[in-house]
């Protein structure tokens, strides 16, 4: 191993080599003091190297390695693992349960599909409290593009309420009806909204998140609406782009895994020519597309919409009609059908 | 936000000095690089650059509101909470009050349906004072096809709100409040909503009209050049959308349409292989119109109204609305505008909201020479 795959800045590393180490073995039997005289650069510095040094050898030791689990307590964590409701339950059975938490799920479509509905939706769905079986946290709405109307928002939460309040009726019958706690008020205080206006302002934001959602430990879910615009028009150079996102995209992994939430990107459409013929394809090229765990598609089938299961470590592809009410998102009054599988 | 400059955010003065050296003036430079390009470029450890990097986030970052007091926000704020009537009532309530402030509304159909008549009409109901349900403001209808008429605009105000109109100087003050802009080429449309851009709160403007875009990018470009356009197309919208957001003034553009070639008949590379047969009626014979301007366009919008004429008969429908069922209402055209023939919608379900149908002249042209 080579002193050049260190992660330092280039005077640093360009000192190092010209001073003699080349090599990691040749720092690792070094007292940080030596260094320091040697390669001409402070104590503090030359304690950090050795440690980057250090961590990287023992990493390709035979002992067990630093920060794996195995598969087996995996599973207890993944079967445990809290999922929200889309309110549709052809849609939920083919994504396992619902959004999972943990993970970075992508939903793309053709304008007028739902993208926005699902988002509110689930911005609403995350709040419902355990007792009705949901995760009572809080939500992230981060609108890119003016989409996030309040008022459907209203309307998603007050037919949430009048469902729970219907719920407690059923089975706790001889509890009054309005004994659920939580009121459209309340849920509308719960989404937190950002605007954001330009690519920039994106990027400023998944950086800060990390701050906010420390400070606000009970969101569960952080929605985007939709990734795609600001990078579809401002950006000259692709390439750069694609860095941008690919970094974009680790960052709200990284988020997903540390506070255990959802994150859900909502991305739009492009069409590109494959295969002798123009087909649809989710917009921001073929290197996103990777940057994803999971990734729904939405789509017209004669008259009714559909979601389907394009990518998934753990999902088979499958699609589920869905409709939109003025209620929220509901099963399709066709759902005597049955799931399809491919 | 994005042209925050790093010099006067609270970074340590070494790592300030580091960023100007190397010309990282604002956050747009220094956000527009990855983490790692920056520690090649400021030669600088990954430490530093990662808190550097999150202080400069958090100022450019924009800033938290709950939905809830985005709500209570317009409820106080605006007028109708921030809604301008239409008048027209079935699509009012569709749309929870009339078009929305802040946003982009699109009118798209075929020539001659009646386009620019809702647009002067928005235009004329926009300038009048709050107790008639307007909103007190000025107007800016910029009119690329030269189809505003004013004569046509006091003649729909005499007819429609006389009670109004007859008012000693009220005409002359309402037609007074519509600026009227006839820009020769794109960049004069450019110019123009630039220069609005900075005058717009001061001159009281609360309505943007533009009449119509399909005109303004198409003389400007080499046929087939559709990837210039369509980037040009993008600054527009992002200017446009900012524009509306800023000022909460709600913009109506419209747009015309095109036929679809056959090619386009666009599914995802999965649906080949979902075996439904439902798939084939995608294939018609007939020639459909679609919406000018692209798909893009299609997803910048908010509200898309899609004005069509079947069997002879006008339809507005709402094809895309986050906040409406998608209903379609008949209207017809009289001398005091456009007006529904029932404000009770009939419900569209399906991806056919999107077509727009046109008639053709069969109707018009009476072969046996009778007149009709």
């Amino acid at each position: 191993m080579e002193t050049s795959t260190l992660p330092l800045s280039s005077s640093t590393r360009g000192k190092l080599i010209s001073a003699g180490y080349t090599s990691l073995s040749s720092i690792s039997s070094v007292s940080s003091t030596d260094l320091a005289r040697d390669v001409n650069i402070t104590e503090a510095e030359a304690f950090e190297i050795l440690k980057m040094a250090n961590h990287q050898v023992t990493g390709s030791s035979t002992s067990l390695i630093n920060g794996a689990r195995n598969a087996w307590d995996m599973l207890h964590e993944e079967e445990a693992l809290p999922r929200i409701t889309t309110s549709c339950s052809d849609l939920d059975k083919i994504l396992g349960g619902g959004i999972s938490c943990r993970d970075v799920t992508e939903i793309g479509g053709v304008p007028g599909i739902g993208k926005t509905q699902i988002g509110i939706q689930l911005s609403v769905n995350v709040q419902i409290p355990s007792e009705f079986g949901g995760l009572g946290g809080k939500a992230i709405y981060i609108d890119t593009e003016g989409s996030f109307m309040v008022e459907r928002a209203l309307q998603i939460a007050e037919a949430c309420v009048e469902d729970m309040e219907e719920y407690t009726g059923y089975i706790h019958k001889h509890y009054k009806a309005n004994q659920v706690q939580l009121k459209p008020k309340d849920i509308l205080e719960n989404i937190f909204y950002f605007r954001v206006c330009s690519y920039t302002e994106q990027i400023a934001l998944v950086n800060h998140l990390d701050k906010f959602i420390s400070e606000n430990k009970d969101v569960k879910v952080v929605i985007v609406d939709s990734i795609t615009f600001h990078f579809r028009q401002d950006f000259d150079d692709l390439a750069q782009r694609t860095r941008v996102l690919s970094e974009m995209a680790l960052k709200f992994m990284k988020l997903a895994k540390k506070f255990s939430l959802a994150v859900v990107l909502l991305n739009q459409v492009t069409t590109k020519y494959t295969e002798g013929s123009f087909q649809l394809a989710l917009a921001l090229g073929d290197s996103w597309s990777h940057s994803c765990t999971n990734r729904v598609i939405l789509y017209w089938n004669g008259d009714e919409r559909y979601a389907y299961i394009d990518k998934s470590p753990s999902l088979p592809s499958a699609s589920a009609s869905y409709t939109v009410t003025s209620r929220g998102l509901r099963n399709s009054s066709s759902s005597s059908k049955r799931v399809k599988m491919m | 936000m994005a042209n925050k400059l790093i010099g006067e955010m609270d970074l340590h003065k070494r790592i300030s000095n580091i960023f100007a050296a190397r010309n990282i003036i604002t956050a747009k430079d220094a956000l527009s690089m990855t983490e790692f390009e920056l520690m090649e470029l400021l030669d600088v450890g990954v430490n530093e650059i990662q808190s550097a990097v999150r202080l400069i986030s958090q100022a450019a970052s924009p800033p938290c509101l709950s939905a809830r007091s985005l709500m209570e926000q317009k409820v106080e704020n605006e007028y109708l909470s921030g809604h301008l009537p239409t008048h027209l009532k079935g699509l009012d309530s569709a749309l929870c009050g009339g078009i929305p402030f802040g946003v982009l509304t699109e009118l798209v159909g075929p020539p001659g349906i009646g386009k620019s008549q809702f647009c002067m009409k928005l235009a004329l109901s926009a300038s009048f004072p709050k107790a008639y349900g307007g909103l007190d403001g000025r107007v800016v209808y910029i009119d690329v096809e030269s189809k505003f008429s004013s004569r046509r605009v006091i003649e729909m105000g005499l007819k429609s709100f006389p009670e109004v109109f007859h008012l000693k100087g009220m005409a002359q003050e309402m037609a007074g409040r519509i600026l009227v802009l006839r820009p020769a080429s794109l960049s004069d449309f450019t110019e123009s909503i630039q220069e609005l851009k900075e005058s717009i709160l001061q001159n009281q403007v609360k309505l943007l009209v533009i009449d119509s875009m399909t005109a303004l990018l198409s003389g400007e470009n080499k046929p087939g050049d559709q990837r210039h356009q369509q980037h040009q197309l993008g600054w527009h919208i992002s200017f446009l959308k900012s524009l509306a957001e800023f000022a909460r003034i709600p913009i109506v553009v419209t747009n015309q349409v095109r036929s679809q070639n056959r090619d386009e008949t666009s599914q995802y590379s999965f649906q080949a292989k979902l075996k439904d047969g439902s798939q084939e009626h995608t294939r018609t014979y007939d020639s459909h119109l679609v919406a000018a301007l692209g798909i893009n366009w299609a997803h910048a919008v908010t509200i898309r109204l899609v004005l069509e004429s079947k069997s002879g008969q006008r339809i507005i429908k709402v094809a895309k609305s986050p906040m409406s069922p998608p209903l379609a209402f008949p209207f017809h055209i009289t001398s005091a505008g456009i007006s529904l023939l029932s404000d009770e919608g009939t419900e569209l379900k399906g991806p056919g909201i999107n077509n727009i149908h046109a008639r053709g002249h069969s109707e018009m042209i009476n072969f046996n020479g009778d007149c009709s």
